[in-house]
């Protein structure tokens, strides 16, 4: 299966950079601008859908894992001078480690308790950087200078060559991350996000299949951020808000919670619909207070309507309108994991206690096959 | 293995969902970019007082002169600050309902980045990429426009008196587009500390400031003034932290009769009310950031009411001392005062009569100097090099700086004192000073401009 349609994953990837390099070249470079900031969010809320919408954990924590990212590339740019390629690496790499701890401790907690504890790590981390002004710069945050390569001329547009590195990385994490979704790796994580028991009875480790899921989603974070920094030339504290965390998961939930083209679209609605509304509520005649505040609320009128008329999401919307056209198609989302066998789910209907803690089956689930 | 059955189907889906995804995609951008038709005359023609009127430079058409700006219209920072904007445009549309600029119209679009520097990085490039504007005049906050002022600068686009009082704009050879606007902390920092040398000899000094550019500045300037011997204690605090009960604490134990506070409005009112509740009562002296005295004494009424205690407010700031580049809005017979106050009424009457409003109009007034000196047909360079050529006073109580190697702003202030909720001036004079630790404070002897009948500088 995989084989089969890593060509096929590998042609729509280019295909849309295709896409990507005619639009940066016809559209101006404000545009160019937007497209890379799309590209930013789309890294950092792919890894956000697949850990809340595929592993069933839910993070506000996404931001803070962009702020570890992208200090981490300012750092190496900096005082390193460091390709950014190989500081990309590095901060991916370094992310997933923090992923790794908070991981560990995210594994043990559900639902609003992880919420919880993830947003305490949205609101705390990015105030270390002004804790600590002598290394990251404090408030200001660290500039960086990042250049478009002399071999395109003089008059490369800045901005189009952001555009190209961002969209770029970001098509090879989407690969990357749809290859994984459909690995032995994505059926248990939503093997253990559909039942954690039946899960934990099929012989998978539950506990690290949760740590990975969330080793991943940081991952995606560090590139996010990473591109981040390149894209505004800062690192600094005010960019990596608990506002970013909650817009991430906003355009997870908006695009499609748990599918990949659907952080393309809620990427797309939270860089581009402020914009417009900005442009369209210069609005006369009411006080600043109260007109300041118009292109926030009809953002929020636009969430509201999204989440009425595609309840899942833009991405289940536009499914459902598909399959209108060609029938029913089930996908890997809807399909039931592969463990959930009838003879798993009569097990648990025969109980009538609550599902107990994931690790006492897996024990009574050995202790059974080694008697 | 036995291909699960739920999977037959993908191949001809992943079709339509490609499909589907790339129309849509190309759709949603190409649909953005049919907004941004505007696009610029460029190139420079040579300016002479009765040539016809070109769109010699981004932004500059026949009839329009479109400027941008990053405000902080929402968030936490925008009580009062969200003023400013809306106190420029409304001198803007004075000037414009006066014949312009030349003729020109003011085109004057802030757009909100909430105090974000993402969001300012965001903003500013929609300005200059997009909408093309002449220049970035006033973008407001010190981490914010550090966001903008490397990007600025490499496009070329002025960035003319940033609403912040950080030295950093000065950095001519770094920034040569950037210039600074009100007096920087440093400047101000050294006017205080003199003061405090002065007229309270031999007393006990403490500082209490913003663990940032702006308090570390000020502190700066202080100590190049005060006497390290008498500095009995040196507290800061994070603007993201409320709890300052520890810094009072050891302002009150260390026994310093004065506090000297680099902090901004909110910040200043909690010290004043942690003071109060340890029944420590300093002499204090504060930044000009808090000399909108309306402002501090709301701060004070609303904080002591979630505190449950109910307090006045311009009791509690009767005798605060501090400095002012501009004059006060006391001085209901000065010109300027006058001036603004009646173009805040016809133009902006929506929003309140307070130091906000009087600095936006007052930094509008600079602006519209500025390009009444760059001639008919202005470039981009001939607004920079008109500003390197230093402006006349204005509004400000001391002159500008500006010169080729000079970005700073207004040079001086003088200073005042609070009483039943306004702000008095100490003295008649004048301070002004450099940045450098060796520079002298002297008194300025030059006269204060007076207002233009008509309301708009003349070329």
């Amino acid at each position: 299966m995989t084989v089969q349609s890593l060509p096929r994953r590998l042609g729509v990837a280019v295909v849309v950079a295709a896409i990507v390099a005619f639009l940066s070249v016809k559209l101006n470079s404000f545009r160019d601008y937007q497209m890379a900031e799309v590209a930013v969010d789309v890294a950092a809320v792919a890894g956000l859908t697949v850990l809340t919408g595929l592993s069933g954990q839910i993070s506000l924590g996404q931001g803070a894992f962009m702020a570890i990212g992208g200090y981490t590339t300012a750092l190496l740019l900096v005082h390193l001078s460091w390709p950014f390629i190989a500081a990309l690496v590095v901060a991916a790499a370094v992310t997933a480690a923090a992923g790794a701890i908070v991981g560990v401790a995210a594994a043990r907690l559900r639902g609003p308790y992880l919420a919880g504890a993830t947003l305490m790590l949205g609101v705390a981390l990015p105030a270390v950087a002004s804790a600590y002004p002598g290394i990251f710069g404090g408030d200001q945050g660290l500039n960086v200078v990042f250049t478009a390569p002399v071999f395109l001329g003089a008059t490369f547009p800045l901005t189009r060559w952001q555009a190209w590195v961002t969209a770029a990385v970001a098509l090879v994490t989407l690969v990357l991350l749809a290859n994984l979704c459909y690995s032995r790796v994505g059926r248990n994580w939503r093997a253990v996000r559909d039942d954690e028991v039946a899960a934990a009875l099929d012989g998978v480790n539950v506990a690290a299949t949760r740590i990975l899921a969330f080793v991943v989603s940081a991952a995606c974070a560090g590139i996010a951020g990473a591109l981040l920094v390149i894209v505004t030339s800062l690192a600094a504290p005010g960019a990596f808000t608990i506002t970013l965390s909650i817009a991430l998961l906003t355009a997870a939930v908006i695009g499609g919670l748990g599918t990949l083209p659907g952080a393309l679209w809620g990427s797309l609605l939270i860089v581009l619909v402020p914009t417009y509304v900005t442009d369209v509520a210069t609005s006369h005649g009411l006080s600043s207070s109260t007109g300041a505040n118009i292109p926030v609320a009809a953002y929020g009128v636009v969430l509201i309507l999204v989440m009425l008329v595609f309840p899942q999401g833009i991405q289940g919307g536009l499914r459902r309108l598909l399959t209108a056209f060609t029938g029913p198609a089930r996908t890997w989302r809807d399909a039931p994991a592969p463990h959930v066998t009838p003879s798993a789910d009569d097990l648990l209907a025969r109980g009538d206690d609550p599902p107990d803690p994931p690790e006492k089956p897996a024990s009574q689930h050995e202790k059974e096959g080694t008697s | 293995m036995k291909r699960p059955q739920h999977f037959m189907s993908r191949p001809r889906r992943l079709r339509w969902q490609a499909a589907a995804i790339m129309t849509v995609a190309a759709l949603a951008v190409a649909a953005c970019s049919s907004s941004s038709s505007s696009s610029s005359g460029s190139g420079s023609s040579p300016s002479s007082s009765s040539s016809a009127l070109t769109a010699s430079a981004p932004g500059i058409t026949p009839t329009q002169i479109t400027i941008g700006s990053h405000q902080p219209l929402t968030g936490p920072v925008a009580p009062g600050y969200s003023e400013i904007a809306p106190a420029s445009k409304a001198y803007f549309d004075y000037v414009n309902a006066h014949g312009g600029v030349y003729g020109r119209k003011i085109v004057y679009k802030y757009l909100d980045d909430a105090y974000n520097p993402t969001t300012t990085a965001s903003v500013v490039r929609e300005l200059v990429l997009q909408d093309s504007v002449y220049a970035v005049f006033n973008g407001l906050g010190t981490p914010t426009h550090l966001a903008a002022v490397s990007f600025l600068n490499a496009q070329k686009v002025p960035d003319v008196f940033v609403a912040s009082g950080c030295a950093c704009w000065n950095q001519p050879t770094l920034y040569p587009e950037t210039f600074g606007y009100q007096l920087d902390y440093v400047r101000e920092g050294k006017i205080l500390g003199q003061y405090l040398a002065q007229h309270f000899k031999g007393k006990k000094i403490a500082y209490f400031y913003q663990n940032d550019e702006f308090g570390q500045d000020g502190v700066k300037g202080l100590n190049y003034e005060i006497p390290s011997s008498t500095v009995v204690s040196k507290q800061s605090y994070d603007p993201t932290n409320i709890n300052i009960a520890p810094q009072v604490a050891a302002l009150r134990a260390s026994g310093a009769q004065v506090v000297v506070a680099f902090s901004v409005p909110a910040f200043t009112a909690l010290l004043k009310l942690n003071s109060l509740k340890l029944g420590y009562s300093p002499t204090l002296m504060v930044s000009d950031v808090n000399n909108d005295v309306f402002t501090l004494d709301g701060l004070l009424v609303t904080f002591a009411k979630q505190g449950g205690a109910k307090v006045n407010g311009s009791l509690l700031t009767d005798g605060i001392i501090t400095d002012s580049y501009l004059p006060t809005l006391a001085e209901t017979s000065n010109s300027w005062i006058a001036l603004f106050k009646m173009v805040h009424d016809q133009n902006d009457a929506k929003e309140p009569w307070d130091g906000n409003a009087y600095y936006g109009e007052a930094v509008a007034y600079a602006f519209v100097q500025a390009m009444l000196k760059t001639g008919r047909n202005p470039t981009r360079a001939d607004l920079v090099s008109a500003i390197n050529g230093g402006l006349p006073q204005g509004p400000a109580v001391a002159p500008f700086s500006f010169s080729s190697s000079d970005h700073a702003g207004i040079t001086g202030a003088f200073m005042a004192v609070m009483k039943n909720g306004d702000l008095i001036q100490q003295g008649s004079s004048v301070l002004t000073t450099d940045t450098s630790a060796s520079g002298p404070i002297t008194t300025y002897t030059g006269t204060e401009q007076q207002a233009p009948a008509s309301g708009i500088p003349s070329p």
